[in-house]
């Protein structure tokens, strides 16, 4: 019971993410959504894995891959921003700040 | 040391991620972990004792609690930025002044940016941490700065530095 809540969850997380990443204006706010809530949504469903098959392999297996998951993910995320702003993609037009322009020249 | 402190973590991972004890499990994985230590260990922690002070466990435990409690925050907050049909961001790139001081204390900071309302990492330079923000709250220095960092460096550096 728990882990279906916990992987329906889940679900309804990666589809909040992957709508914005349709609905957001640019690169850097689309990465905002598809870091923050596709890494909830997929350790949620994880979670709903442990729960399901309890402390044996599989379980713990996938407890192992939220850690590393999280890890990817900001890592990921993080490279792909730096990467995205040092090739020249201009921040959207509703961006009010950009502090990080004076500091690479 | 470091190559011996490295060399346990790795061989426990991989008995954690196997789950078998025989004896060519136990041989495959001592085998990797060896080159796993004599690969990494240079990027590894220089004061390895560290990792015998239990104090940095108990805090370790405080920061994951509120890792979790913030990332579930920054969910629903995401979660409603994208549903609501005006769509309320403002995004821009702040400056933040860095406290912490050793690279991997840095390291653990700017993940918990990144998965936490709103904001990713984008770069370190010198001392400052440049963070992408979907919603720019402020536009003074030192109260974004508490907005962003302030929940994690203390737990942050008690724990890993």
């Amino acid at each position: 019971m728990v882990s279906t809540i916990l992987i329906a969850i889940g679900v309804l997380f990666n589809l909040i993410g992957c709508i914005g990443l349709i609905r957001l204006p640019d690169v850097y706010n689309r990465l905002q959504s598809a870091t923050k809530c596709g890494t909830l949504g997929t350790c949620s469903i994880l979670a709903g894995a442990l729960f399901h098959f309890g402390f044996v392999d599989a379980g713990i297996k996938a407890l192992i891959a939220i850690p590393l998951l999280f890890f990817g993910a900001t890592a990921a995320a993080h490279a792909l921003v730096r990467g995205a702003y040092h090739f020249g993609v201009k921040l959207g037009d509703k961006s009010v700040k950009d502090d990080y322009k004076d500091a690479v020249k | 040391m470091r190559y011996l402190a490295l060399f346990i973590l790795s061989f426990l991972f991989w008995l954690l991620l196997t789950l078998d004890v025989s004896v060519a499990n136990l041989i495959t994985g001592a085998v990797a972990a060896v080159i796993t230590s004599l690969l990494f260990a240079r990027y590894f922690f220089d004061r390895v004792y560290k990792f015998l002070q239990p104090v940095r466990y108990f805090w370790f435990v405080v920061y994951l609690v509120v890792l979790i409690w913030e990332c579930i925050k920054a969910n629903l907050d995401v979660a409603y930025r994208v549903l609501h049909p005006a769509m309320p961001i403002k995004p821009g790139i702040v400056k933040v002044k860095l406290e912490l001081q050793s690279d991997f204390a840095r390291t653990m900071l700017a993940n918990s940016i990144t998965m936490t309302p709103g904001t990713i990492s984008v770069d370190i330079i010198d001392d400052y941490l440049y963070v992408h923000w979907i919603y720019v709250r402020s536009e003074d220095p030192a109260e974004y700065s508490r907005q962003i960092t302030g929940r994690f460096e203390k737990f942050i550096k008690k724990t890993f530095e």
